[in-house]
């Protein structure tokens, strides 16, 4: 059957048809929907959302010990998270085949950096296999699996934003049922203690050797020969790019990167005129084929910044001396206003930046919805390095730097139960005077609102424990633990400013859920009353985007305000800083109007 | 570049419902029989972002991105993100957008504004635009969500497809209650594209 699918489904259906028998991830934009999709769709595979990528990892590869084909996929930082026990299960080997997932995001649309994680396979030594199309993600998968299999190593899926995030037609093959061959006992392979280390380091550099043969003869890595004297040595979706400029040039498409077929490379640079090396991020392949004496270039022409597109493969081909023009666009682009991602109307975030900003503290920061606050109007946010950073940060920012304000660290729930625990307890231990803001909103919401061990379902739809922050914060040696109401701006504000204020380490833990998931929250609106509206623009200033200017004036020209009541939630917070108290509840205004 | 390529460019903001009339319009080109890719960047989008996506169709289509100045046609859900999307549109390329006028709060500040009337300031540049009072229109036939359909019957004309095929494309993505109320709105298009041809003519 063919389906209409994008890379991320297709790598779903892909461990279907690979006899997958568990699936572990933490969700991470580009990788969430394969998870999500294998959950949804293929209940016969166990799958499940672990707390951090490092877990999810160590979950896969238990499950692999045991006998079974295993998926675990994350963002490309994510791997950095499961690194260790990333680096460790190259030597030691699978029990089934086991497929890790990076999910790299060059040109960062949802990411803090643009890492190419092609060069953590080869860092492991373990192979690696990059699909150029849908049809490709999904049948890698199964090819994954079996190479893992035959050569006793996890093998990485490389993916980018460009493939998972596009949909190609596929032809779906059969699914295997999984199953799971039990775990064998074999301490030797599997206890990495340094005798057994050492002797898996040789077995290592022994499965290289055999992989650089399969390598040079797999199918993966194709000649297209198009009787061209040009030669183009491409993988995943720079091949694309390649082939949409020059549809006819002759081809050697890698499509099993780590290790490269240097003999393959070096026939095919023999055998044409010229030979550039086309690829997206860093120059992998080039570093590689230089160091082996094929001088060809690639970076020379091909950026390293960002995503490749057709045009910017076209700029390069033409500087490389390879076409003659490139195609321009018929209309200049517009300067228009950007138009950024925002804070959602009614978001339980909102009051708490309100706040932290009025108090003027030092804010390190974390990722999730929350880090918008960082965009203007509200500005607020002083640091984002990387999941759970906030909250050592302001350790060790205050312990050099202490500000009779205090000092504040803002993370969310997901965030904190995937890193922020161990801060949280370096806090306690070092005696920080810190105060760590966790914005509870029960999902994890920058990704499209995942489930996670606050939330009380799991990625199946199973009722389970929701873990008590409150508690375990005490439990972690906090005294003083406060739960606040994020739409009382007021109540908020006091806490914070009182908890900030105090000496040793405290939590604040706000308590209303995200208004758009797992259900969208739709209060009664509010709107302004013209008359009373002064046109002081505070309540523009906490970026809400069911507020904006009115085309009525005050009298010293200044713009009034209105509210779009299709998407106002009724939070209430701009009520509460309306110093003419001009916003009210719809209903009311037909009462107070006068 | 292969010739018989047919890209168009679906732009709007993101909650408007631009994904399921790209899921509609592939899904006719598969129903055809051709290749067809298509691709789209979510992620922050959903926040209130741009929210574009690409579709490309033809005997066989390598990379799934549209270049610059090679979209045959551009469907917009909202007047400003029209005008800021021209830079893809090609030579004689058709621009169908909604009136709707959604202005960011980064508008309110002081530092952006949003232009008086993008429509009027596209017709300047760009010869073949259809816009309409998309929102009104779909509220009329029983449901503001019908947009994303509404234009494409605007732009079905266009496509080169038989239009029983595009009917099918419908029937089989969206939910079987919404089936009939969107084929209406579907035709309300195709009948509104030929209006604004006489009037323009
Ligand atoms: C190591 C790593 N894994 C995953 C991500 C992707 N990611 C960014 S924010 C986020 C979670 C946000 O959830 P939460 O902390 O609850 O904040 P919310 O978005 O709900 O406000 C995730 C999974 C990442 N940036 N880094």
């Amino acid at each position: 059957m063919k389906n209409f699918l994008s890379g991320n489904e297709a790598v779903a259906r892909g461990a279907l048809e690979a006899g997958i028998r568990l699936a572990a991830a933490y969700p991470g934009t580009p990788s969430t929907e394969i998870l999500e999709n294998i959950a949804d769709k293929f209940p016969s595979i166990y799958s499940q959302w672990s707390p951090n990528e490092k877990v999810a990892f160590e979950v896969g590869i238990g499950a692999s010990l045991g006998g079974a084909r295993t998926l675990v996929t994350m963002k490309h930082v994510g791997l950095n998270v499961a690194a260790d026990p990333f680096m460790t299960f190259a030597y030691t080997g699978v029990g089934g085949g086991f497929v890790i997932v990076s999910a790299d995001d060059p040109e960062m649309h949802s990411s803090q950096n643009e890492q190419d994680n092609r060069f953590y396979a080869k860092f492991a030594q373990i192979p690696f296999l990059e699909p150029s199309d849908s049809q490709e993600s999904k049948d890698f998968v199964k090819l994954a699996c079996e190479i893992s299999e035959q050569f006793d190593t996890p093998v990485m899926l490389r993916m980018t934003t460009r493939i998972s995030h596009s949909k190609g037609i596929v032809q779906e093959g059969e699914p295997i049922e999984p199953s799971a061959a039990g775990f064998k006992r074999d301490m030797n392979k599997y206890v990495m203690i340094l005798s057994n280390a050492r002797k898996r380091h040789a077995v290592v550099a022994e499965r290289l050797e055999k992989l650089q043969k399969y390598s040079e003869e797999t199918e993966l890595n194709f000649v297209e020969d198009n009787g061209s004297d040009i030669g183009i040595i491409t993988g995943g979706i720079a091949y694309q790019y390649a082939k949409d400029n020059l549809p006819e040039a002759d081809y050697l498409k890698i499509g099993f990167g780590f290790p490269l077929p240097i003999n393959k490379i070096r026939k095919f640079v023999d055998t044409h005129k010229t030979t550039l090396i086309i690829e997206e991020l860093e120059p992998y392949y080039e570093e590689q084929i230089k160091a082996a004496g094929i001088n060809i270039e690639g970076k020379k022409y091909f950026s390293n910044l960002g995503e490749l597109s057709p045009y910017k493969v076209a700029l390069g081909l033409k500087e490389a001396g390879i076409i003659d023009k490139v195609a321009m666009a018929e209309f200049e682009p517009e300067q228009l206003f950007p138009r950024p991602p925002v804070l959602c109307p009614g978001c339980p975030h909102r009051a708490p930046f309100m706040a932290l900003k009025k108090l003027k503290v030092p804010v390190t920061g974390d990722i999730g919805c929350y880090t918008l606050a960082v965009l203007p109007p509200l500005n607020i946010m002083d640091t984002c390095i990387c999941m759970g950073a906030s909250i050592g940060n302001a350790i060790g920012m205050e312990k050099v730097n202490p500000d009779e304000n205090g000092t504040a660290a803002v993370i969310g729930d997901s965030t904190f139960l995937h890193s922020g625990i161990t801060g949280l307890l370096d806090a306690v231990y070092n005696k920080s005077n810190i105060t760590v803001v966790i914005l509870d909103n029960r999902i994890t919401a920058m990704t499209g609102g995942q489930h996670n061990p606050a939330t009380g379902q799991t990625l199946m739809g199973e009722k389970t424990k929701e873990v008590n922050l409150i508690e375990l914060c005490k439990a972690l040696g906090v005294e003083s633990v406060h739960e606040v109401d994020p739409y009382d701006y007021q109540a908020t504000l006091d806490v914070l400013k009182a908890e900030l204020k105090r000496p040793g380490p405290s939590v604040v833990i706000t308590n209303k859920p995200c208004v758009l998931m797992p259900k969208r929250i739709m209060g009664k609106p509010y709107e302004v009353i013209l008359d009373e509206c002064n046109g002081c623009s505070a309540c523009f200033r906490i970026g809400c985007p069911a507020i904006s200017t009115s085309t009525e004036l005050t009298k010293r020209n200044r713009p009034k305000a209105v509210i779009d009541p299709l998407l106002c939630t009724g939070c209430s917070v701009c009520a509460q800083i309306c110093k003419p108290e001009a916003i009210v509840l719809v209903e009311e205004s037909v009462v107070v109007g006068k | 570049m292969n010739n018989d390529i047919k890209n168009v460019l679906i732009v709007g903001v993101g909650g408007q419902g631009v994904l399921l009339a790209s899921e509609v319009l592939s899904e006719t080109v598969m129903l055809a029989g051709l290749d067809v890719k298509k691709s789209e960047v979510h992620g922050m989008s959903q926040r209130g972002g741009v929210v574009t996506s690409h579709v490309k169709f033809g005997t066989k289509v390598y990379s799934p991105i549209i270049p610059y100045g090679q979209a045959d046609i551009i469907v917009s859900f909202e007047q400003a993100e029209a005008l800021r999307s021209i830079e893809w549109l090609k030579k004689n390329g058709l621009i169908a957008t909604s009136r709707t006028r959604l202005v960011p709060p980064i508008a309110s500040s002081g530092k952006f504004f949003y232009p008086d009337d993008p429509i009027a300031e596209l017709k300047t540049k760009v010869s073949r635009v259809i816009a309409l009072d998309a929102d009104k229109i779909a509220l009329e036939l029983g449901n503001s969500r019908l947009v994303n359909i509404l234009l494409l019957g605007v732009i079905s004309g266009e496509l080169g497809f038989d239009i029983t095929i595009l009917n099918d494309a419908i029937k089989a993505r969206v939910k079987p209650k919404f089936v009939d109320i969107n084929l209406l709105a579907f035709a309300k298009g195709q009948e509104l594209a030929k209006e604004s041809k006489t009037v323009s003519a």
